[in-house]
């Protein structure tokens, strides 16, 4: 016979058998036994935030750059509904995270209660699935689920509402060791017939484009795509969320495609007759008006593990559905058995077009201006940590500049919000990123409207001492909404100025931190250089950038690759 | 789908986050108390229809989906109308009931209360023949269906 244990006692074990060494979190009323039982341990370290939103970022952004499920502790009622920005932020973005929250005791349920909220309701709809423990009995077996669901097929944060009364019952213990689902089998493996259509199809190409998207980074089939791409000597782009999949410094990346991709790239997408699309989902963002999309034809290769993100924007012509690096092995095992070779004459003349389109320069900005460029900052910034640091961003003009200018040749290094979009996600993901990863340099490129959005967690800086880099590109205004005001309304800037900044310095050093001001062009390498060799510090690096400047090139909402808006 | 607590809220969520139309639900335990059988009604192009299958499938307790109308299949429903029933009406609308195989299933001195059974156009088209007028309260359960022959959905 087992030993009795308390629900609070079993929830922590199971934490304990996944190999969970950190989790983020905020105690409350309803969670009390669960962090009587955290404190009593130190397997499991718990990371106090300032604010629930932020646990789950921090969670999101440990998973993101480890591979690790990310695992947060929330309350009920106001620390769940907290919560939700930052679960709907990981759901988009398919990162795999298991997070807990309290409820009010069983016999309270549907009652009113104080703090009560229907957490499964409110979070239905942007989690991979959710859970209520109704009863100790089913606590061991449904952690198991929840993160074997988090973690497998396309991931997705899961969540488990565990009732208080839950938490202190008994019962005995034991962690399953497997679990199975009749409704729950994702593929590995594709349809073998399918691959050897596509190796046909790979092989008849005459300007091919391998476009390749999150799900390269998130099954960590980086290795894989390069053997593919560096093979078939096609130019490989990415998207926001696949950069780093394929390394940014080669010369077949072509560099990001979408809203604000270079013009090379955005071109060939649509220009291409063979479009290899992996991991990848065909968003508004990346191939902007479908119908615009499809005045080209083309023929489409599409590899995912989710059935439901092939022709749902887009129809393909060759669907395979199963985990990418698995299916990747299969499509290079069979292109080296082949003896034929795709056109290299038609080949070599793809590359030239793509070259002259190259030639546009399209990411060129002003470097004599005597005032900061963004652009600039993120360059140095990429010279300054060697293209190793681990860089996260909020949302807005800043972190599609993060995304152009700082080349990531490794997966797992570029940390943003691509599918929410969520301002305020920067720093608490960096704060994830550093707890996972000691010795890496970390780095969050952000604006002085998103971060002012979770602030708060620089108090949890200074407590855990993670010594964070913040690069504030500060223009005083809220810069993709400037932009889109400057465009699209012709100049009506409607409260997109950011009034009464705090001093950032000042507040950088209330909470301990360093701050410097940087407003000089001449300035912006060696502040940098400074703050990296302040190791053991948080440094808030304030640069007064352009109030002018803009992103480009750009496709304008609901207008088709080639139309680009180019400097 | 698993005959679990939340199940179906969690398709009807889908469908109305989606933008998909219900067009009718009918759902209930099977022989087996673990597994509960939805029969669900929709309309779309094949595109959506695809996406409509692809993303139920996805729901985690979701057992299986199949589109019933790409094969041979049959389709009831069960429909109770009461209607106003009283001087020479009480004979028309028993003799309409019985051409379209409905029972009386109760009786007042002022009402019938039918019940029809068949396809959903059936009981459409009962629900025209009768005089508008005469319909006091209609409630239908919604199409279930199941496949011809002897091809059996299993899990």
């Amino acid at each position: 016979m087992n030993e009795e244990l308390t629900g609070a006692e079993i929830t922590i074990r199971c934490l304990q058998a996944e190999g969970v060494d950190c989790i983020f979190g905020y105690p409350g009323g309803a969670v009390l036994f669960i962090y009587d039982e955290l404190f009593k341990q130190d397997k499991v370290r718990h990371i106090l935030v300032r604010h629930e939103q932020a646990a789950v970022h921090a969670a999101d952004g440990y998973a993101r750059s480890s591979n690790k499920v990310g695992v947060a502790l929330v309350t009920s009622g106001p620390g769940v509904t907290n919560a939700v920005t930052g679960i709907a932020t990981a759901y988009m973005d398919s990162i795999p995270m298991v997070v807990i929250s309290g409820q009010v005791p069983t016999n309270a349920i549907g009652l009113d209660a104080f703090q009560e909220v229907d957490t499964v309701g409110i979070t239905r709809p942007c989690v991979k699935h959710n859970f209520l423990v109704n009863d100790i009995s089913e606590l061991a077996i449904t952690i198991k689920k929840a993160f074997y669901i988090a973690a497998t097929g396309r991931p997705g944060p899961v969540l488990v509402d565990i009732p208080k009364d839950v938490t202190q019952q008994k019962m005995s213990f034991t962690y399953p060791e497997k679990v199975s689902m009749r409704s729950y089998n994702p593929v590995i493996r594709g349809n073998l017939k399918q691959v050897k259509k596509a190796v046909e199809l790979i092989l008849s190409a005459q300007r091919p484009v391998v476009y390749t998207g999150g799900g390269i980074i998130l099954s960590d089939a980086a290795k894989q795509l390069t053997e593919l791409v560096k093979m078939l000597d096609f130019p490989c782009t990415n998207t926001l969320m696949g950069l780093g999949g394929f390394p940014a410094t080669d010369r077949q990346f072509i560099g990001m495609l979408g809203m604000h991709g270079t013009y090379e790239a955005n071109m060939a997408m649509q220009y291409c007759d063979v479009l290899i699309a992996i991991g990848a989902r065909f968003d508004d963002r990346v191939i902007g008006n479908p119908k615009h999309f499809y005045n080209e034809n083309r023929k489409i290769i599409h590899i995912d593990i989710d059935p439901s993100s092939i022709s749902k924007r887009v129809k393909v012509d060759i669907p395979i559905v199963g985990n990418v690096p698995d299916v990747l092995k299969e499509l290079i095992k069979l292109l080296k058995s082949t003896k034929e070779d795709p056109d290299q004459t038609a080949l070599a003349e793809w590359w030239k077009q793509i070259d002259l389109w190259r030639e546009r320069d399209c990411l060129k900005f002003d470097r004599q201006s005597e005032i900061i460029k963004p652009q600039m900052v993120v360059e140095k910034l990429y010279e300054i940590t060697k293209g190793d640091a681990f860089v996260t961003s909020d949302v807005g003009q800043h972190q599609m500049w993060a995304a152009q200018f700082y080349k990531f040749d490794k997966p797992r290094r570029w940390i943003n919000s691509g599918g929410l979009g969520t301002m305020g996600f920067g720093m608490p993901a960096a704060m994830g990123v550093q707890l996972a990863n000691p010795k890496g340099k970390v780095a969050c490129i952000t604006g002085e409207a998103s971060i002012q959005m979770c602030i708060q967690e620089l108090s949890t800086c200074k407590q855990y001492k993670l010594p964070l880099k913040i690069v504030n590109l500060n223009n005083r205004y809220m810069g993709m909404v400037r932009q889109w005001q400057e465009f699209f309304h012709g100049n009506r800037y409607a409260e997109s100025y950011m009034d009464a900044l705090p001093d950032f310095i000042k507040l950088a050093e209330s909470y301990g931190h360093v701050g410097m001001r940087i407003e000089r062009p001449e300035d912006v390498e060696g502040a940098l250089q400074e703050a990296f060799k302040l190791k053991d510090q948080l440094v808030f690096l304030d640069f007064i950038t352009d109030q002018a400047e803009n992103v480009f090139p750009m496709v304008p909402g609901g207008k088709g690759l080639s139309e680009m808006i180019l400097v | 789908m698993e005959n679990e607590a939340g199940a179906l809220s969690r398709v009807a969520g889908l469908f109305s986050a989606r933008g998909y139309n219900i067009e009718s639900l009918s759902v209930a335990p099977t022989e087996d108390p673990t597994l509960s059988r939805m029969t669900l009604v929709t309309s779309g192009s094949d595109e959506v229809i695809e996406q409509v299958t692809k993303q139920l499938n996805k729901l985690i307790e979701v057992v299986k989906v199949i589109d019933l109308s790409d094969g041979n299949h049959i389709e009831r429903e069960l429909m109770l109308v009461k209607v106003k029933a009283v001087g020479a009406d009480r004979d028309e609308i028993k003799r309409l009931a019985d051409i379209f195989r409905g029972c009386i299933i109760d009786v007042t001195d002022k009402s019938y209360t039918i019940e029809v059974t068949g396809t959903s156009s059936k009981l459409d088209a009962f629900l025209e023949a009768i005089d508008n007028s005469a319909v006091l309260e209609t409630v239908r359960t919604g199409a279930s269906g199941i496949g011809r022959g002897d091809w059996v959905l299993k899990v």
